[in-house]
């Protein structure tokens, strides 16, 4: 199989300070950031921390202020120098880099969105997007269609001539992510893009990160202090405390297995439907049958079974629709046919669906939601029942 | 309680003047040539300028003012106001005057961008120069400027030459410091931004850096102006014609008239000179500010 790490980190440790070398010594002895700190006035921001981000994916690193996160983000584009350890982008270490190659990478494969934007008020929209293609020397018209291109994307077409202090928050963070989408990065760095944000405004974010993420095919690398956004956004999760990695995991295994007191603490304060998806809730469909069973079966297997409607799939176990015990009834007094007893309408969901999403729709729900995979096969169903009880 | 317990001893006694004395004796006798390349050069800046000044008609600065005024302010009556107090130093008979003086100014301003600006962005990326350039810029704006005065006589002659140095040594303290200071407060995140799209270190200093201090810097330009105007009458001591002139003849003649014409007409020009370049920092402000 095919090697599909894009980046990895090594050991990496970041201290800050004077006396560097004996701090690390005693980091690797096993003492604490703050031991180390009262005795040489070192601050071990990263200590020890190791992981690696599969392309493609979402990583999110999640901890509290002074946890070391942003520190890590930092390394991994070379804002901050590592004191030791490595980090490999595609197999190479980006710490033996020469100074253009250095350039290129930050040109090209890493680009950072940040939390209070960094956006050059100086600018105005299109300027501050194309700013990426400009200093690697493209040509004006060229970067500005390009640039034009991106804030299109992000919803913020009609504005490219408005100056950065005329915009609201989410919309600065729009042209954050625009100017680092500009050079087509294979990376995207956020530095708790959304966390300068009200509520609202995060969520519409956050989704729209999901989707563009998808579109593009980016690999993301997430710094957060919100188990909720952490646990929606992430494919991967890393918790950190104190400089270190405390647990690397997929959000439903971090919460169904929490490596320590710590992480479960932090994961409490998690909205448990934030975390579930539907896979975790779903059931295998008891009555299943094909429209050649005919009304006969159909009756025979729901009465079997104790249940008052069935799926009708195809042969491949493609969904067709529901069929009812009322109009099963009907189909065998010869009051309709069976093809038009099919109720093909009905609510469908997909396996990584949060269970949070699903709410409102269970709610309103006649039938247990089908649950499809892209092809329209019929995954399972989830009742009403299951949704409500999964969140208590 | 013996004497020298309260009185400092007389005993101790480092002597100072005699080594400086000798120093500059031994400049003004060994550097001539230097001292003589030095005024050459700024004589024929200082000439260069003067030649444009003396050119300028006096209606169109006049015009020039309004429209300016005009641009920064948006208001009418100001652009008037400062028209009139313009045209009221030509008619108290001194734009002669003025235009020897605005030479003088215009030349030490130049000469402390040429050095202050650079100075100032390497003070602001260096702490070891900082920390030399300090103390030294402290001592240029504290030290009375008679003090060099006499030296720079003796060095580079009576006139303008001398009254120019003397004039940036003075002047050009607040442009280092504030350019220094502007590039520092640059806002983290967006010298993060610059490096870690790419940008040179040349590239984040002047597409970044530079249009993200220009407001603080051009508060630098401004009382870079402002002090070197104030340095006016005392350049006129060592042989400077102008305003400064002006008032200093006044005074020995005790004709309190003619020195105040002269005042006004110095207060007239700081004046518009500091509103006109406050207004364009301000509207950079605005278009830089959150």
């Amino acid at each position: 199989m095919k090697n599909n790490t894009i980046l990895e980190v090594k050991n990496l440790s970041k201290l800050f300070g004077k006396n560097k070398k004996a701090a690390l010594e005693m980091a690797k002895g096993g003492s604490n950031k703050v031991e180390i700190e009262k005795k040489l006035g070192v601050t071990v921001a990263v200590n020890d921390v190791s992981f690696k981000v599969e392309r493609g994916k979402f990583f999110v690193l999640i901890g509290l202020s002074g946890s070391g996160k942003s520190t890590v983000v930092r390394c991994l584009n070379l804002l901050q120098k590592p004191t030791s350890g490595d980090i490999l982008f595609e197999g190479r270490s980006i710490l033996d880099f020469n100074k253009k190659e250095l350039l290129d990478y930050r040109r090209t494969k890493v680009a950072m969105v940040f939390q209070s934007f960094g956006l050059m008020s100086h600018r105005n929209v299109l300027e501050n997007v194309a700013y990426g293609l400009e200093i690697r020397g493209i040509k004006k018209d060229e970067r500005e269609s390009e640039a034009r291109e991106l804030i299109n994307m992000v919803g913020l077409e009609g504005w490219e001539e408005k100056s950065i202090s005329q915009l609201s928050g989410g919309m600065r963070q729009r042209v954050g992510i625009a100017r680092a989408l500009a050079n087509d990065p294979d990376i995207l760095l956020m530095d708790e893009p959304f966390s300068a944000l009200d509520p609202l405004v995060r969520q519409d974010m956050q989704f729209e990160l999901l989707s563009l993420q998808k579109k593009l095919n980016k690999t993301i690398v997430f710094i957060t202090h919100d188990i909720n956004e952490a646990f929606k956004l992430g494919d991967r999760v890393a918790i950190m405390n104190e400089g270190k990695i405390i647990q690397i995991d997929t959000p439903e295994n971090m919460a169904a297995n929490p490596a320590n007191e710590y992480v479960e603490s932090f994961i409490s304060s998690a909205d448990k439907g934030q975390i579930y998806s539907v896979k975790h809730i779903m059931q295998t469909p008891l009555c299943m049958l094909q429209p050649k069973d005919g009304a006969n079966r159909a009756l025979k297997l729901m009465r079997d079974n104790g249940v008052s409607s069935a799926y009708v799939v195809g042969e491949k176990l493609e969904l067709i629709g529901i069929l009812t015990l009322e109009d099963a009834i009907k189909v065998k007094k010869g009051e309709m046919s069976l093809n038009n007893a099919i109720i093909r309408e009905i609510l469908t969901t997909k396996e990584d669906t949060l269970i949070s999403d699903l709410l409102s729709v269970a709610a309103t729900a006649k039938y247990p939601i089908a649950v499809i995979d892209n092809e329209n096969h019929l995954k399972g169903i989830v009742s009403k029942a299951a949704v409500i009880s999964s969140l208590v | 309680m013996p004497d020298w317990f309260i009185r400092f001893p007389s005993e101790i006694n480092v002597d100072i003047t005699g080594p400086i004395d000798r120093a500059i004796d031994y400049m003004v006798r060994q550097w001539d040539p230097f001292f003589d390349g030095i005024t050459k050069i700024l004589r024929s800046f200082l000439n260069g300028i003067e030649y444009i000044v003396d050119r300028i008609p006096w209606w169109l600065l006049i015009v020039l003012v309004f429209i300016v005024t005009w641009r920064v302010s948006k208001k009418i009556g100001k652009s008037i106001l400062y028209s009139l107090l313009l045209f009221l130093i030509g008619a108290m008979g001194l734009w002669p005057m003025m235009n020897i003086t605005l030479t003088l100014i215009i030349a030490s301003v130049i000469i402390s961008i040429l050095i202050g600006f650079p100075a100032g962005i390497i003070a602001s990326s260096s702490e070891r120069f900082n920390s030399i350039l300090r103390p030294l810029l402290d001592t240029m704006q504290t030290m009375p400027s008679f003090v060099y005065l006499i030296p720079s006589v003796m060095l580079l002659g009576l006139g303008k030459v001398p009254a120019v140095i003397a004039t940036t040594v003075y002047a050009i303290p607040p442009l280092i410091r504030l350019t220094s200071h502007g590039i520092r407060q640059v806002d983290k995140e967006v010298v993060e931004a610059a490096t870690a799209f790419g940008s040179t270190k040349w590239q984040s200093l002047i597409k970044v850096k530079i249009p993200q201090a220009m407001p603080t810097i051009m508060t630098g330009v401004n009382q870079t102006i402002m002090m070197a105007i104030s340095m006016v009458v005392t350049c006129s001591m060592i042989g400077v014609t102008g305003l400064g002139q002006e008032v200093i003849h006044s005074i020995n003649k005790l004709e309190a008239g003619r020195g105040f014409a002269a005042g006004i007409s110095i207060v007239i020009i700081a004046i518009i000179i500091d509103r006109l370049t406050q207004g364009i920092v301000k509207k950079g402000e605005s278009r830089i500010e959150e």
